[in-house]
């Protein structure tokens, strides 16, 4: 006898998401991901002056401002065979490798780790033993047994108070929770950790964006920022070697804190290396371009059918062919409808919403599914680190393979990379691609500072509209996988707008062919102890770091709990 | 004395950008001393963590839905009333403004005093104007921020014009 779950909304994530599961004999048989939130950005956009649609796309979401407001200016500068001053690139660079890492280690801390760790059980921990647990993981100076004992007072006032705030909502004693008070108090200890860390990423965002959470220093053709090596109101020296600074504190974290912490989770949730593959055809963005044209990539991406690392295919420049003409969106099963029949290109993709009420077998989503080549693809770190493996990526290949052996270690076995098509696989993902950001943002500077030296510290080429119509699309690695926006451009005014973006690619529903979306495919098969509590549902929801905020934000006084499971 | 005033809210959708377009007009029309840092939030959670720590006061400007009230109402909550207020309810924006809130005091550095102050929205369309009722109110909105501080002992300025 089978038994649905609805969990609406799924917490934790940005944005507001349901799922819907039929669960028989503890497994789950079949899954339904839906986005509840209408986003018509794309109508606000028609008309305007495209070297405005970044600043006004970055309002898309809070967490990813500054994603949107890059691939924006790119998909304009592609439109119209615009070159970017390396400089900008550089820039630009370090803002979305900041970005990145930041968003990674707040996903990872503070978002999905509550999956995994028992908050409330870190109180019975003895300080000294999770001390010596973490001592035999890193070599970090914040894992002595007066940090663990400090944390766990933090912890006892806070839990004391009342107010669980972010841990709210927690599964705390449930039967899949398994790691010991000592490695949960490590957890906390390390959660508390990240919130510093994070703010070292966000302050390099704020000196190169002139402000966060938008950034104000993006234009179409590169970005505002003066360079001046003896001025106190432009990007100066001195303000470049502060960003030196958090660069590096960044680096220790990274390497001591979250690489090592994801390998001992992963170890110790070892079965969840078998659930949650769902689609293993994946496609990434290159991305940290070197060169004006955008054709020299800093981390390769591309196509990584049926999860055959043999098979791979690159993107190989801004505007590349094989992805333009591989995406297509279909609203079969979603809240449009297209004034004609099948999926549409992106360039001709219309935005009028049809709302129905939920219909297992119809329309269920405002996510349309997104499709390569008529199949269904997942994005996100996973499929970024499948395709640095595949293309031989030195940085990917280090960090993936010390990963891989830590975990080896701590399970006495060897594993390799067929381990990350998982659920706990794309955590590790997230965590290896946030050592190659964390290079990726020390080299960018590096390079700029080497840039300025040689005298060049142009930031900016005008871009010139012409008459008639031209199209073009930005793509970026986004920390949630590849982002497009595509646009057409007509006499200098925004013709037709859409964004694609990684959500889509992951949270959409059923596609033309009535195939199953990436979350719904990575749910089949997994195990729900308890119908009532399904923590399993949430750990291979949230491994994917969902994003479905394209808005609300609004305050609520009527005081209802608004997040309900119900099992029928 | 270190007072922040942070506007939320999402401005592609009309009133729920109340909160946002309030703080910008306030950075626009009046002479900010140096304790005061105003901030456009936007929907963003964690990034703004950073500013409000620490602050002695938190001075939050938002789109706030109440049953039975008509748009444009504006209502004041704060301290303990914001504390309770987020224990019963999550906001749809996860890493919205109360996990920053219970980060900080988790850690320790929460700000002193928070006071919030909501308006009643009519619409959340797609747009990126308010609708009338909540524009005609932003003036006393403004207003309201500006009594906050004052009684916190900072005078605010209208800029010369």
């Amino acid at each position: 006898m089978s038994k649905r779950i609805t969990i609406d909304p799924i917490t934790r994530i940005e944005g507001h998401l349901r799922i819907d599961v039929e669960v028989d004999n503890g497994k789950v048989t079949k899954a339904w991901s839906s986005g509840q939130m209408w986003r018509g950005v794309e109508l606000i956009l028609l008309g305007r002056d495209p070297r405005d649609a970044w600043a006004i796309t970055q309002r898309i979401c809070g967490v990813c401002t500054t994603v949107h407001a890059i691939t924006s200016v790119r998909a304009v500068e592609n439109a119209l065979g615009l070159d970017v001053p390396v400089n900008a690139q550089f820039i630009r660079n370090m803002i979305a490798s900041a970005h990145a890492l930041h968003d990674h280690i707040v996903h990872f801390y503070h978002l999905s780790a509550l999956d995994f760790v028992d908050v409330v059980s870190a109180l019975k921990a003895d300080p000294a033993k999770a001390s010596a647990v973490a001592e035999s993981l890193s070599d970090w100076p914040m894992n002595s047994k007066q940090v663990m004992a400090q944390t766990q007072d933090k912890l006892k006032t806070f839990v004391g108070s009342g107010q669980l705030g972010p841990f709210a909502n927690g599964y705390w004693g449930h039967p899949a929770m398994k790691l010991s008070p000592e490695v949960n108090l490590l957890a906390v200890a390390h959660y508390l950790q990240a919130l510093e860390a994070q703010r070292h990423a966000n302050k390099i965002v704020t000196i190169l964006g002139s402000k966060s959470p938008h950034i104000q220093n993006l234009a179409v053709g590169g970005v505002s920022n003066p360079i001046a090596t003896d001025s106190q109101s432009v990007l100066t020296i001195e303000r470049l070697l502060a960003v030196k600074e958090h660069i590096d504190a960044l680096g220790d974290f990274v390497r001591k804190v979250y690489l090592p912490d994801v390998a001992a989770i992963g170890a110790f949730y070892a079965d969840w290396t078998k659930y949650g593959a769902g689609v293993k055809n994946y496609i990434s963005s290159p991305d940290f371009p070197m060169d004006s044209k955008g054709t020299q990539f800093m981390v390769p991406g591309g196509h990584v059918p049926g999860g055959d690392l043999s098979k791979y295919k690159p993107f190989t420049k801004f505007g590349d062919e094989y992805l333009m003409k591989g995406v297509e969106e279909s609203v079969k099963h979603a809240w449009y409808e297209y004034s004609k029949p099948g999926p549409l290109h992106p360039y001709e993709g219309e935005t009028k919403p049809h709302y129905t009420d939920f219909q297992d077998d119809g329309k269920y989503s405002w996510l349309k599914a997104p499709t390569f080549y008529g199949e269904r693809a997942q994005v996100g770190p996973l499929a970024n680190v499948l395709c640095g493996l595949a293309a031989g990526h030195q940085p990917t290949i280090t960090y993936a393979t010390k990963t891989l052996e830590t975990v080896g270690s701590l399970l006495g076995t060897k594993v390799g990379p067929e381990i990350l098509h998982s659920t706990i696989g794309r955590h590790a993902a997230r965590a290896i691609r946030s050592g190659v950001m964390q290079e990726v943002l020390a080299q960018n500077w590096a390079m700029l500072i080497e840039n300025i030296g040689k005298g060049d510290v142009a930031t900016f080429n005008k871009p010139v509209f012409p008459k008639g119509e031209v199209m073009g699309f930005g793509m970026h690695e986004a920390p949630r996988g590849l982002l497009s926006h595509w646009t057409v451009i007509r006499d200098g005014k925004i013709a037709n707008y859409q964004c694609v973006v990684p959500s889509t690619w992951n949270a959409g529903p059923r596609d033309e062919k009535d195939a199953i979306g990436p979350y719904e495919a990575s749910l089949m098969d997994n195990p729900i102890a308890d119908a009532e509590l399904p923590l399993e549902v949430l750990r291979t929801v949230h491994s994917f770091d969902p994003c479905l905020a394209c808005a609300v934000h609004v305050q609520d006084e009527e005081g209802n709990p608004v997040v309900q499971v119900k099992a029928l | 004395m270190r007072a922040v005033v942070l506007g939320v809210g999402n401005i592609l959708m009309s009133d729920e950008g109340v909160g946002v377009h309030a703080v910008t007009r306030l950075m626009e029309e009046y002479q900010l001393p140096p304790e005061v840092e105003a901030i456009d939030g936007g929907t963003s959670g964690m990034d703004c963590l950073d500013r409000i720590a620490d602050a002695d006061l938190l001075l939050i400007a938002d789109c706030m839905r109440r049953k039975d009230t008509a748009p444009g109402s504006i209502t004041r909550i704060a301290d303990d009333e914001i504390a309770a207020y987020f224990r019963t309810r999550i906001s749809p924006h996860q890493v919205g403004l109360s996990d920053v809130l219970a980060a900080c005091t988790f850690q320790g550095i929460a700000p002193k005093k928070v006071v919030m102050i909501g308006v009643q929205p009519e619409s959340f369309d797609t747009a990126m104007e308010l609708t009338p009722a909540v524009a005609a109110v932003l003036p006393e909105v403004i207003d309201r921020l500006i009594a906050e501080l004052g009684a916190a002992g900072i005078a605010v300025a209208a800029k010369a014009a």
